[in-house]
């Protein structure tokens, strides 16, 4: 549904200045029905990649089809098929939600007692009819932005771009956009959305590109990403500094730990292994012939924290 | 034809926001009226020179020019409600839609042009105690041709906002274009006061044009050659100033 390659943009901050590049060339492929996420920190270039996506900026360079038209040659044919939920939403404080669902239909060309009914379907859908009569600026934060994805689908396309759906939403609200995305998939709408929430990447997409620096650093389903980083981790607490110098000289020469390191401000040690499901029993067989009783083993697989951490030596750090 | 359908669309919605806040009426006039009550009364002697010799006369000479500085003035500080609705997304949120990009506005600057419409015509209204005397049809023709002065004045703000989206920076972009060109009209005296090089510099300034158009008709002379010549000379700017922020519009907001 979403094609692109070696899409580029570049910015000029002031005259005279040397131009930055925002997005250095990037490659997608969306299919149909799918949840793809962007996710990188702030100032990755996802949004201005969204943006270009959604006809609101003229790329530099490369080419793309979303809904199978040229994004390029024909932007109008783009306009009619896609809907764009833009980061802070983009309603007017004194409008009702029912003026800005018709408004917004009609503006897609749709006639308006048509545009009446759609409005009426949207406020529904989006579980907004109880408010929406009263004007945007009394809703709060979670009914704004379900206002936004109504606004955004009225007119049915069939791709749905989403500029960090959930950014400022308390967990409640927050979960409930991501119920009402996942709805919006089932009806076989393809959904292509920002993020620097890992949580929200994890939970709600499909797959996701990892971006950082205007480039896609690597792709993949949440699992495969986590993959990537080889193997699981291990923790072990240990009773004593003791203890955990013992373990630490017992537990390097086992094959099986690729390499382990002291746990910061308690005792015990964490352990990278290949696979945890095999190496906790070799673990603990290896401190028991040297009379170390672990007081705890704890397993953990690898999180899209880890994945962005290997592949960008940076964490991604949580601007909410 | 979808222009047309897509500039009512976009106007319909605009004069909706501005029935709900309809602050800007009592805020739009008070200006106005302090002129009218406080400064017009001076002006009966000031004025003899140029014929006047009541206060109704001086009336006849400065409401029409009062009306053409809000027209103009009020048309060029339009730009600071387009950006507002810049900052909140609206604007955006219209552009993904393949709605027709001179209605998004059209529909704005006929928004900014009813109002002012509005408030002049409670003014001319205000000022007929005070012995102002105009024909119907000449206060319509007048009418029409503040309507195309704000129109232009609204379409050149707009333009303007989009070359200097800040709201610090905008302020004074206008005000160093406003002051010259309501000075320079003759909106608070009549340039016929004016040393010869100020009247031969105004005479460059197409909105002196229309002040002198605005001011024939008010002293019931519709058949005086200044007001189909600042008809025709506004008519032009208007449609030149909307063709030049729609491009604009078009340009930077694709």
């Amino acid at each position: 549904m979403i094609v692109t390659k070696g899409l580029r943009k570049s910015f000029q901050p002031r005259r005279g200045a040397a131009a930055v590049d925002a997005v250095r060339g990037i490659d997608l492929n969306v299919a149909e029905g799918e949840i793809y996420g962007l996710l990188g920190p702030n100032g990755a270039g996802k949004t201005t990649t969204l943006r270009m996506l959604a006809t609101l900026l003229a790329p530099d360079g490369g080419a793309a089809t979303v809904a199978g038209a040229d994004l390029r040659a024909a932007p109008g044919e783009v306009r009619r098929r896609i809907g764009y939920v833009a980061q802070g939403g983009g309603t007017t404080d004194q409008a009702t939600a029912r003026e800005e669902l018709v408004l917004q239909a009609r503006m897609y060309g749709v006639r308006k007692a048509e545009a009446v009914q759609r409005a009426e379907q949207g406020l529904a859908a989006f579980d907004l009819t109880e408010f929406g009569d009263r004007v945007c600026k009394t809703y709060s934060g979670g009914q704004r932005r379900r206002l936004d994805l109504a606004l955004g689908v009225v007119h049915r396309p069939s791709v749905l771009f989403l500029d960090e759906p959930t950014v400022g939403l308390d967990p409640r609200s927050r979960s409930q956009v991501w119920g009402e995305v996942r709805r919006l998939r089932e009806q076989g709408m393809t959904v292509l959305l920002t993020t620097h929430y890992l949580d929200e990447a994890d939970a709600l997409c499909d797959r996701i590109g990892i971006v950082d620096n205007g480039g896609i650093v690597t792709e993949g389903t949440p699992e495969e990403l986590k993959q990537k980083i080889s193997g699981d981790s291990v923790t072990i607490g240990l009773s004593d500094a003791g203890a955990t110098t013992g373990a630490e000289r017992a537990l390097a020469e086992l094959p099986c730990v690729q390499r382990l390191e002291a746990l910061p401000g308690e005792d015990g040690l964490r352990l990278h292994v290949d696979s945890a499901a095999t190496a906790i029993p070799q673990l603990l067989r290896t401190l028991a012939a040297s009379g170390i009783e672990p007081e705890h083993v704890q397993l953990q697989r690898p999180s899209l924290d880890d994945v962005f951490l290997a592949l960008t030596g940076r964490a991604l750090v949580h601007s909410s | 034809m979808k222009l047309a359908r897509d500039t009512w669309l976009v106007y319909q919605r605009q004069l909706l926001l501005m029935a709900r806040s309809p602050v800007w009426i009592a805020v739009g006039l008070l200006q106005p009226l302090c002129y009218l009550l406080l400064f017009a009364p001076l002006l009966t002697s000031a004025l003899a020179a140029s014929g006047a010799h009541s206060t109704a006369d001086a009336y006849r000479i400065y409401v029409p020019g009062l009306l053409s500085a809000l027209a103009l003035m009020g048309g060029l500080f339009t730009g600071f409600t387009l950006l507002g609705e810049l900052h909140a997304g609206v604007i955006e949120r219209s552009r993904v839609t393949p709605v027709s990009r001179v209605a998004l506005l059209l529909g704005r600057a006929l928004r900014e042009t009813t109002a002012l419409l509005i408030q002049s015509v409670l003014i001319a209204v205000l000022a007929i105690p005070f012995g102002l005397t105009v024909g119907l049809a000449d206060l319509l023709l007048a009418m029409a041709l503040l309507a195309l002065m704000a129109l232009m004045a609204s379409s050149v703000s707009y333009g303007l906002a989009l070359l200097v989206p800040t709201d610090a920076a905008l302020g004074p972009v206008v005000n160093t274009i406003a002051q010259p060109l309501a000075l320079l009209s003759g909106t608070l005296l009549p340039i016929a006061l004016a040393p010869v090089w100020l009247r031969t510099a105004a005479s460059w300034n197409p909105c002196y044009w229309a002040v002198e158009g605005m001011r024939a008709l008010f002293s019931g002379h519709v058949d005086a050659p200044e007001v189909w010549r600042g008809l025709l000379l506004t008519a032009l700017l208007a449609a030149v100033a909307v063709a030049w922020s729609a491009r604009l519009f078009a340009q930077r907001i694709r």
